[in-house]
């Protein structure tokens, strides 16, 4: 009877304590949630989100970087989007399941999501930049310096590389979603493979697609080590366009806390743009979140 | 009638899956043409992350040759020909640097997109396989005086060190990048580095692993709606608000518990890069978990073990090269992390074992210096080249994950 009751709290601390670490986690959730969103919810008004910034950055609104991060994941998606879809197409419908190929093509896949984001960096700096920017000055501007330096187009086909992936993995979970039987009934009608995926496999798979284009979009808005040295800048005066280097939240806050000789004076500012960053990227992953828990729900029904 | 995958075999594809209907051939197939542009579209596209890994490694590995190849050599780049009006000592560099026979010599011109103004000429000279150096740095006095940043441009002309000399410093301590005699130490950075990864794991791992253990044996299916999302709500996280968060208030708070003497460290970092490491941990270890059959569960159940011990010695050790895996990839992602080591670290290139002195990562030095750096110097290229050393372990840590690790918990899983 004792032994069996000492048995039984061992079992129950035990389990208490995995239990214990799993609140941990939550809680760590829960207190960067309240601490930011407590800490910049004073500044938060329409007026900080929609004008510039004035007295040296330490007064005045983060508009600029609003737009640099909207124009930074825009051109970032229409990149990445089509290329993972397809990708993701060509792994669930064409491939083989265990053929060389397609498992060259996972092992990249997941390779891409491991490399750190500053190497992405790197790769945009040496490639895009200093290659194709470079060749393109040299071809076309007389090597005029325009392309071979460091601008928004270049920074979002950094960061597309670097959400390629997400889109990827989201996308072929949805495309597996779609029952083997609505692709057999298709052909079985004289559809042909394409026409399949066309008319039957990606419309059944719209919310996986919209889920990876979530996803990346919320990847995007929030890293900030690829676009360091491939197109943001500290402060600009002006709105910017494709060849323009950009603001963008992230650096935003980053250039603020560590590189800005005032630091307590734009405590407000930083706390502000740091809870503008959290939730957007926190709404973004909500949905995502809520939408593949749909499709998953699908997948098991 | 359905497909044509007769025509295209000519070209080595073969698109027929399985688990398809068998294909009856009662007329002959038409080739449709729209369909065999699509399906060779897919396959290009298909290989474009093969083809995107192998840039990577070709164009970062191609901007940290340099620094191996003997003497120097300094491409014309486009910056180059942006000659603004304070080059006029360009000239005089030259001349000046001419005096020493049998050198070659350099009028870099390097473009700073941030700062036009401080944009200056180096006559940088590269010497001639010999020891002998000399620095041929000019710069427009008049811009020095007045531009507070010029202290370090003209330190970074003088980078222009040779290769040699780079490469003998390289495994030595001291990370001195921008002084006169500049000394590209990797070892303060690479042990930092190291520092901080364990750190992080040793916070990181046990909960990631303890609370994915919960929710795949404990937890009741209303925990695990909770768990699950709360983690993957983790994930999405950008570190830059993680590193926010640390340096503002995770700093503050941990110095007032321990009392040690500098703010900003790698016991703070490595706790900041355990909360960004710890969704990574969770979902693979879950994941390794839950693949784990429910006979081996309800074998163990069965012979009287109890639901802690069945948790604890049975799925627990089925599921270890999974939870290695995790860990693996944890190291991964930390290893790499940019931003919370920017920000939470201290970011002093210092070889010390304490966990509670500044450290720099090996990432950090290069999101902190990438901006700053002359395009082509011996600097650039050694920033490219730890960038290329983060890049080949990353890629075998995920190699390893991949291939070694999945391979066994298959075997164990399926019965040996």
């Amino acid at each position: 009877m004792i032994k069996s009751f000492k048995k039984n709290i061992k079992g129950i601390v035990i389990e208490g304590i995995t239990l214990a670490s799993a609140l941990l986690i939550i809680a760590i959730v829960i207190i960067m949630l309240t601490v930011i969103i407590i800490g910049g919810k004073d500044q938060l008004s329409w007026e900080f989100l929609t004008s510039f910034p004035t007295d040296g950055m330490t007064k005045g609104g983060i508009f600029p970087a609003i737009y640099g991060t909207a124009l930074l994941v825009i051109i970032m998606s229409i990149a990445a989007v089509p290329f993972g879809t397809i990708t993701a197409i060509y792994l669930t419908e064409y491939a083989k399941e265990n053929s060389i190929i397609a498992k060259a093509i996972r092992f990249a896949v997941r390779t891409l999501a491991v490399i750190p984001s500053i190497i992405y960096g790197l790769f945009g700096l040496g490639f895009f930049i200093k290659f194709v920017g470079a060749h393109i000055d040299g071809a076309f501007y007389g090597g005029e310096l325009k392309w071979g330096q460091p601008n928004l187009l270049w920074a979002s086909l950094t960061m597309a590389l670097l959400t390629l992936p997400v889109v990827i993995v989201s996308v072929e979970e949805a495309l597996k979603t779609v029952p083997q039987e609505l692709r057999a009934a298709s052909l079985a009608l004289g559809a042909t493979k394409w026409q399949t995926i066309q008319k039957v496999v990606i419309p059944g798979s719209l919310s996986g697609i919209m889920t990876g284009t979530i996803l990346a979009v919320s990847r995007g808005a929030g890293e900030v080590a690829p676009i360091l040295f491939t197109g943001a800048a500290y402060y600009l005066a002006t709105l910017p366009g494709l060849g323009d280097q950009f603001m963008v939240l992230g650096y935003h806050i980053y250039v603020l806390t560590t590189q800005s000789a005032n630091v307590d004076q734009t405590l407000p500012i930083q706390f502000g743009t740091t809870c503008v960053l959290l939730m957007l990227t926190f709404i973004l992953n909500m949905t995502a979140v809520i939408l593949r828990y749909r499709i998953r729900k699908k997948k098991t029904n | 009638m359905t497909k044509e995958p007769s025509k295209n075999k000519t070209s080595g594809e073969s698109t027929v899956e399985s688990t398809e209907p068998v294909r009856i051939d009662i007329t002959r197939k038409k080739f449709r043409f729209g369909d065999y542009i699509a399906e060779k579209i897919i396959k290009g596209v298909a290989f474009l992350s093969i083809t995107i890994i192998v840039l990577i490694f070709f164009f970062v590995f191609r901007e940290a040759f340099p620094i191996f190849s003997k003497t120097k050599e300094v491409k014309p780049v486009a910056a180059e020909q942006v000659v603004q009006d304070a080059q006029e000592t360009y000239g005089a560099v030259t001349d000046k640097t001419s005096k020493t026979e049998t050198q070659e010599t350099y009028g870099d011109v390097t473009d700073k997109p941030l700062k036009e103004e401080t944009q200056e000429t180096y006559g940088a000279v590269t010497d001639s396989l010999q020891v002998q150096e000399q620095y041929g740095v000019q710069t427009n006095d008049t811009s020095i005086t007045t531009d507070p940043s010029d202290t370090y441009t003209v330190s970074a002309g003088s980078g222009f060190d040779d290769n040699q000399s780079a490469i003998k410093t390289l495994i030595t301590k001291d990370w001195v990048p921008v002084s006169d005699k500049p000394r590209y130490g990797l070892l303060a950075l690479i042990v930092g580095t190291f520092k901080i990864t364990l750190i992080s794991l040793l916070f990181a791992a046990p909960i990631a692993i303890l609370a994915a253990l919960y929710t795949a044996v404990f937890a009741n299916k209303k925990m695990k709606e909770i768990i699950k999302p709360t983690i993957e709500l983790l994930a999405g996280f950008p570190s830059v608000v993680i590193g926010f968060f640390a340096l503002m208030v995770l700093a503050t708070f941990l110095q007032e518990m321990f009392h040690y003497e500098t703010r900003l460290n790698s016991f703070v970092g490595g706790i900041a890069m355990g909360i960004a490491a710890i969704p990574i941990i969770f979902t693979i270890t879950e994941d390794a978990l839950t693949a784990v059959p429910k006979s081996f569960f309800e074998a163990s159940l069965a012979i009287g073990a109890s639901k802690w011990q069945t948790a604890f010695f049975v799925i627990l050790p089925a599921a270890t090269p999974g939870i290695f895996a995790a860990i693996l990839l944890g190291i991964g992602r930390v290893f790499g992390e940019t931003m919370i080591a920017l920000m939470a670290t201290g970011n002093a290139a210092q070889m010390d074992l304490n966990p509670f002195a500044s450290v720099r990562t090996l990432a950090a030095t290069i999101g902190a210096e990438m901006a700053e750096v002359v395009f082509g110097d011996t600097h650039y290229n050694v920033l490219f080249l730890i960038g290329s050393l983060l890049f080949i372990f990353t890629f075998i840590i995920n190699a390893i994950a991949e291939f070694y690790v999945k391979g066994k918990l298959m075997k164990r899983i399926q019965g040996k």
